[in-house]
């Protein structure tokens, strides 16, 4: 990608102004989020770098955990604020986002797997309707699908309910599964399924032991795909679920309509360093499905 | 299944015909041409429902009777309270139309009359009328609403140029960075890639708070203007709870989204087109425009049909950044879902964005196809 040594100045520049560009994108793109990790930790509860925070070396008095303390229902004096309210609601939401991304996903992930097997026969009638409606939650904008869900829900009685939320969160989260699951079996040899099947393998037998370890890789960053759908759910919970059905994306938006509080951001970061955990494990399983397959790098 | 049910919705107005049946079955009778107000046994049979309907089934037909024209609600609720009066006394008027006009006049009016008309049939597109700005007038013609209530067109229009406008900088922004990733040695592309996964997995309620923080009048961008001197100390920019602020929170939301398709349309461009043209004598410039650009013009399609796609149907963010005059047409959906219960106009707002969206849908499964979606 570097350039010639024989290019003209007229190019040099277009060059390094094109690396600019670029770099002053990836800045754009993360810069947010790096911004609010410090602001965080943060002694003043008004979210903004301090003077005392942009000393050097650090000021320890510019800097403390107080926010985290609050947000794990911690509510003594030193960390409790006039501005900013203390309760343990952000450890309620915290368990009950867990619950709910556990449960969906789990659903979602075996759900989407048999889709995904069925779907990759050679002669499944329909393929392409059926995949587009699998695949539709994901396309429909949320807030269709919330107003839908709701109206139906209300008819069946499911509002207000914690199965009400996971069955909706499981229709936005399969087609996550789908897709990666799908992805998988294109380099996969159905000829193994018949050999086990020669050797006289059972059906199941063949699944557990033939098919699931070579989509293992597949079904897994699928699984982590729904579960971060289910955890980051906002419109879904606000329509669907009780005052007390609290979860960490409801907290956040009440948080963020009201007054944003530094406690929101002590949130966004755990989030953050979720969200980097969830992205290396899905980078590296990706990685390990192609050695697998034996298609080398992208 | 659920958006099935939704669609019922908006075109559903049953729940009234429930309440006043016989009403609009003797209403359906009476001859608009020859008497200026309806015969007596629509009087009679109104007095009839008022008086034995269930009172929760009364008060939800009453909000519906509200939306075709202000001013029922009252009216009913006011004269069905003279009715339980009297009927509790055991009394019955002679005649029940001038009963039902002497407790108020309004029952005199013929616009009340007329406005029921609308209601009279168990399915109606007048949800879908309102969602354009439309309304039906004394004769059951479609005509706009009053100035101070035209809100929804306008708002069509201006969730549709937040939806251009983000595409369009998505473009602009991802094509060059997808170039680059495309063009690196893996090693470097892979590392670089974290950038634009890492927003890609955040949750979307952080990014936009970190966009508010960023963006407010003593948030970090301000705050570095006014240290570079570049603005004074009370000239901050109002740059968040308005339009910019919704339209830059969302290109940088949505900005994976096109870097994504287009990088897997250009890895498999191969670079020998470029050296092969520059070899037959273009300049660099010619030979991008001509032999390079053509070849991403599946990806920019791609990428530009999701991130429209997506912006228009885009909810949080605009409620959360937009403020007043940010807002698009999905916090409307979501106003009249939660907070003002008309569910019919919620559902035909929702159907229309619906219809909208499945245009595009068609045109990305033509282009693309919907299962060569990749994610990561």
């Amino acid at each position: 990608m570097a350039l010639p040594s024989y290019a003209t100045p007229v190019q040099r520049t277009y060059y390094y102004t094109y690396l600019f560009f670029c770099a002053v994108v990836f800045f754009f793109l993360v810069a947010p989020l790096m911004a609010i990790i410090p602001i965080s930790f943060s002694v003043s509860p008004f979210m903004v770098f301090t003077d005392e925070m942009l000393t050097w070396p650090p000021d320890p008095d510019a800097w403390s955990l107080r926010w985290y303390k609050n947000m794990i229902g911690n509510c003594s004096a030193d960390v409790v604020s006039s501005t900013v309210p203390c309760s343990d609601k952000w450890v309620t939401g915290t368990i009950n986002s867990f619950f709910i991304g556990f449960v969906a996903t789990f659903i979602a992930t075996a759900l989407g797997t048999l889709a995904a097997l069925g779907l990759s026969r050679p002669h499944m009638p329909y393929k392409g309707l059926i995949m587009a409606i699998l695949i539709s939650p994901m396309i429909v904008p949320l807030i269709i699908t919330a107003a839908g869900m709701f109206f139906f829900y209300a008819r069946i009685n499911l509002v207000y309910s914690f199965t009400g939320i996971i069955l909706a969160h499981v229709a936005l989260a399969t087609p996550f599964v789908v897709i990666t699951v799908t992805a998988t079996l294109v380099g996969f040899d159905m000829n193994m399924v018949k050999a086990s099947q020669s050797l006289g393998a059972k059906p199941l037998r063949t699944f557990f032991k033939i098919i699931m370890p070579l989509i293992l890789p597949g079904v897994i960053s699928g699984a982590l795909f729904a579960f971060i759908t289910s955890f980051d759910e906002v419109v879904i919970v606000m329509f669907m679920a009780s005052l007390d059905q609290l979860t960490i994306p409801k907290q956040m938006w009440a948080g963020i309509r009201q007054e944003i509080s530094p406690v929101i951001l002590c949130m966004a970061t755990c989030l953050v360093v979720l969200s980097i955990f969830l992205l290396t494990t899905v980078e590296l399983l990706r990685r390990r499905s192609e050695k697998l397959r034996g298609i080398t790098a992208r | 299944m659920p958006i099935g049910d939704m669609l019922l919705r908006s075109v559903d107005d049953s729940q009234i015909n429930t309440v006043f049946p016989n009403t609009f079955n003797e209403y359906k009778k009476w001859d608009k041409k020859k008497d200026e107000l309806p015969p007596e046994e629509v009087y009679k049979a109104l007095f009839e429902e008022l008086a034995y309907g269930e009172k929760i089934q009364v008060g939800r037909a009453l909000t519906r009777m509200n939306y075709s024209k202000s001013g029922w609600k009252s009216l009913i609720k006011k004269t069905s309270r003279e009715i339980k009066k009297i009927v509790k006394k055991n009394e019955f008027p002679d005649s029940y139309k001038n009963f039902l006009i002497e407790t108020n006049e309004k029952w005199a009016d013929p616009t009340y009359w007329y406005a029921v008309g609308q209601m009279v049939n168990t399915k109606t597109p007048i949800y879908y009328y309102n969602a354009i700005d439309r309304t039906y007038d004394e004769n059951q013609n479609v005509v706009q609403q009053i100035e101070n209530r035209r809100v929804y067109v306008q708002t069509w229009i201006k969730t549709f140029k937040v939806s251009v406008y983000v595409t369009f900088f998505c473009l602009i922004l991802g094509f060059p960075v997808a170039h680059l990733l495309a063009n690196l040695p893996l090693r470097y592309s892979n590392l670089l890639m974290i950038f634009v996964l890492l927003p890609f997995w955040t949750s979307l309620l952080v990014r936009t708070t970190a966009w508010i923080i960023m963006l407010q009048q003593n948030g970090v961008i301000n705050g570095i203007l006014v240290w570079l001197g570049v603005i004074s100390e009370d000239g901050r920019i109002q740059m968040v709870y308005n339009e910019t602020g919704t339209l830059i929170a969302m290109t940088q939301i949505l900005l994976p989204f096109m870097i994504l398709p287009l990088y897997s349309v250009m890895r498999v461009i191969p670079k020998s087109h470029m050296r092969a043209a520059q070899n037959l004598g273009a300049k660099p410039a010619l030979a991008f425009w001509k032999v390079y650009l053509p070849q991403t013009i599946p990806g920019m399609s791609a990428g530009g049909l999701l991130v429209f796609v997506l912006a228009i149907g885009y909810f949080i963010t605009p409620e959360l950044v937009g403020g007043k005059d940010g807002k698009l047409i999905g916090s409307w959906i979501a106003y009249h879902l939660k907070t003002t219960l008309n569910w019919g106009l919620c559902a035909a707002l929702g159907a229309i964005l619906l219809g909208i969206m499945l245009v595009f849908y068609w045109l990305y499964n033509k282009i693309v196809g919907i299962d060569n979606i990749k994610l990561g």
